[in-house]
């Protein structure tokens, strides 16, 4: 069987100009032919060499940290923008969902726009009125099918987007992280909705998130992309965890002082585990250390959030020291924080720590450091009749335990 | 169904392709129109209303106070023949022209040929042409009735398409190639009201060309896309046949203007997404 979508050697640079701007104006280019041109563009790979083969019915994630390429990717793939090197093989209708809502028009009504995107997404007319009422149903605004968009509440016009795009039917579908907004009940819905679409209906998918439990519900394979570059495809486990592993970040977080910024800086961070080598055991006390650089004198007393995320990316721990506690950065020079947890009652797994720095709520966040100090933890002294799973839970919890007899 | 994506393509002008995209055509029109009329209390009539009032102005300035000569007309009938066409121009060329940046954000989210977004544009205009039309045509049956015109109904009914078809063909000309300047140089969104302001002074809207006597400034003025439409639609009204050779200049300059924007649209078209 041939592959639906053959990607071979897709590369695509961008000349930026030094002074970046969006667009040119006539002027600077009418001025360019008489002067010598004495500004100097660089090129930036925004991919290259990207290769791989996607077959029928196979829902494939798209993995890479900001600026990876996963967008440019898909803008290629969607033909919105065009490969500078290589070439894509498509044997099925491509259709993309970049965005949920594109061309919504805020005076058109609920059910002029469902026909309006559904026809900027590929669907033809006779399509979209042979499902407007699922899609109606869907997105649960039938009351306001009457009302321009303009009155309906964001979720309410999300919830009336996503409908749209959840009955798109292409051989192939790309989707870029649109299922991040939304309530957690409609995002639900939707997953199930692409789930069966590529389990049942044999539908060709691509999956952008950073959502990498998303990822691994939804697809059996993933492509990892490193700055631009082909950094694996495989299978999605292996793919998650070589994206983890591949930036578990530096052990001890160290940095220059940096003395033309006039914010408060971190400049190193790192942690006490219990035993050697970053491993920890379970319910015993772990300490953060810090060191923050003030350059001025914040005018608020800052505050400093601690977070402690899983292997999947998921926060477990949000502490924050806030104004009235200690005087952050309210002097000049190197401040050492340290943040001792007693009793760090997280489960067996890798985690890894964020840190912000920011003034009060409402204040500008001045840095934030993320996927530092990883660690492991191991269950160590708390040994029980049958073993520890892994993703049992997330953390430990005591319980007091009551029985009552009942008379007999 | 098999293609390719790749880099540098082969030049055409898409036309099967954007006849595969007709029904997203008729939705953006769809959409232009609707959208142009909503929230307006006198909708519709907006369109008929513009030119009417414009007609009273004209008259009074160039047909009473300057008595500008009108090839044998009443001056109403006169200048509304010429601002009927000379509308589905301007707001075309207008409109079109800045269709590329006003849609950016679906420009970047979702491939479609994009010479269907200055094509809806200018559809927008015929629409409101259309509205027009009905005011011309009464103000065309009173004056018949008061002043004794004898039009030659079933001449002019012919004329009709042929001259909406010619103003379409200039503007989607020009506005396609101004789309496209204007999404690579910003500029273009002040250069191009100023332009259409300019080109209908060049343009026997409010004045026959009869008043110009040198042939060569006569040739110079026929360059205007927009001359064939309105001295053919006039004809039809005079009974005088126009200078054959001098719209024959005017229909080839328009052909040429129409292939350099479309050619130039397509050829930057690709790159839109990464300039919007």
């Amino acid at each position: 069987m041939k592959p639906i979508l053959e990607v071979i050697n897709i590369g695509k640079k961008f000349r930026i100009q030094h002074e970046l701007k969006s667009y040119l104006s006539l002027r600077e280019s009418l001025m360019g032919i008489f002067q010598r041109k004495n500004t100097s563009y660089e090129e930036f790979h925004a991919l290259e060499d990207i290769n791989f083969n996607v077959y029928q019915g196979e829902a494939i994630g798209i993995i890479g940290k900001n600026g990876a390429g996963k967008s440019t990717l898909l803008k290629i793939l969607s033909k919105i923008t065009p490969p500078s090197q290589g070439k894509i093989i498509s044997r099925g209708r491509i259709a993309s969902l970049l965005e949920v809502g594109t061309g919504f028009h805020p005076e058109l009504t609920g059910r002029e726009n469902v026909f309006l995107n559904g026809s900027i997404l590929g669907m033809t007319n006779a399509e979209i009125k042979s499902k407007f009422d699922e899609i109606i149903d869907f997105s649960n605004t039938e009351k306001f099918l009457d009302t321009p968009l303009k009155h309906y509440s964001s979720g309410m016009q999300l919830r009336l987007a996503f409908a749209v795009a959840a009955f798109l039917e292409p051989e192939i579908l790309i989707i870029d992280e649109v299922l991040a907004v939304g309530d957690a009940e409609f995002q639900k819905k939707c997953m199930g909705k692409m789930e069966s679409a590529s389990k049942e209906e044999g539908k060709t998918i691509l999956f952008v998130s950073h959502d990498l439990n998303a990822i691994t519900n939804l697809t059996r394979k993933s492509l990892l992309l490193k700055s631009g570059k082909f950094a694996g495809f495989d299978e999605t486990p292996k793919i998650v965890e070589k994206y983890l592993e591949g930036d578990s970040g530096d052990k001890v977080y160290k940095k220059e002082i940096d003395l033309k910024k006039p914010l408060p800086q971190f400049i190193s961070a790192g942690i006490k585990t219990s035993l050697p080598d970053d491993i920890h055991a379970a319910d015993a006390e772990m300490e953060v250390n810090l060191q923050i650089y003030v350059n001025e004198e914040t005018r608020h007393t800052s505050w400093l959030t601690v977070q402690i995320m899983d292997s999947m990316d998921r926060g477990c721990v949000h502490v924050s020291l806030s104004s009235l506690q200690l005087p952050l950065c309210k002097s000049k020079g190197i401040q050492t924080i340290t943040c001792r947890f007693p009793r760090l009652r997280l489960y067996q797994g890798q985690y890894h720590f964020n840190f912000y720095l920011s003034g009060p709520p409402g204040e500008p966040i001045y840095e934030i450091i993320r996927n530092v100090c990883p660690f492991k933890v191991m269950i160590i002294g708390k040994e029980r009749d049958w073993s520890y799973w892994p993703n049992e839970c997330v953390y430990f919890e005591d319980a007091k335990w009551d029985l009552t007899k009942i008379a007999e | 169904m098999e293609y390719e994506i790749k880099p540098q393509r082969k030049f055409d002008f898409g036309m099967k392709e954007l006849w595969s995209y007709k029904e997203l055509f008729y939705f953006f029109t769809w959409r232009d129109i609707k959208v142009k009329y909503k929230q307006t209390v006198l909708g519709f009539l907006w369109a008929v209303l513009q030119p009417f009032v414009t007609m009273v102005v004209f008259t009074f300035f160039f047909g009473r106070l300057l008595n500008v000569p009108s090839a044998g007309l009443p001056y109403p009938v006169f200048v509304l023949s010429g601002l009927l066409l000379w509308n589905i121009f301007s707001s075309g060329v207008v409109n079109a022209g800045n269709s590329m940046v006003a849609n950016s954000n679906i420009i970047k989210k979702i491939y479609f040929p994009r010479l269907i977004i200055p094509l809806s544009s200018i559809l927008v205009s015929v629409f409101d042409f259309l509205m027009t039309l009905i005011v011309f045509v009464a103000v065309l049956v009173f004056y018949n009735i008061t002043t004794e015109l004898h039009i030659d109904w079933l001449y002019f009914i012919m004329l009709l398409p042929l001259c909406v078809l010619l103003s379409c063909l200039a503007s989607f000309g020009l506005g396609t190639l101004l789309a496209a300047m204007n999404i690579k140089y910003r500029d273009f969104r002040y250069l191009i009201p100023f332009l259409v302001q300019t080109l209908l002074f060049v343009t026997p809207v409010i004045y026959p060309i009869s008043i110009v006597q040198s042939s060569l400034v006569k040739w110079i003025l026929s360059l205007n896309p927009m001359y064939a439409a309105i001295e053919i639609f006039r004809s039809g009204l005079t009974g005088v046949l126009p200078e054959f050779q001098l719209i024959l200049t005017s229909v080839i300059s328009s052909l040429l203007i129409l292939f350099v924007g479309v050619y130039f649209f397509r050829k930057t078209e690709y790159y839109f997404a990464d300039l919007a």
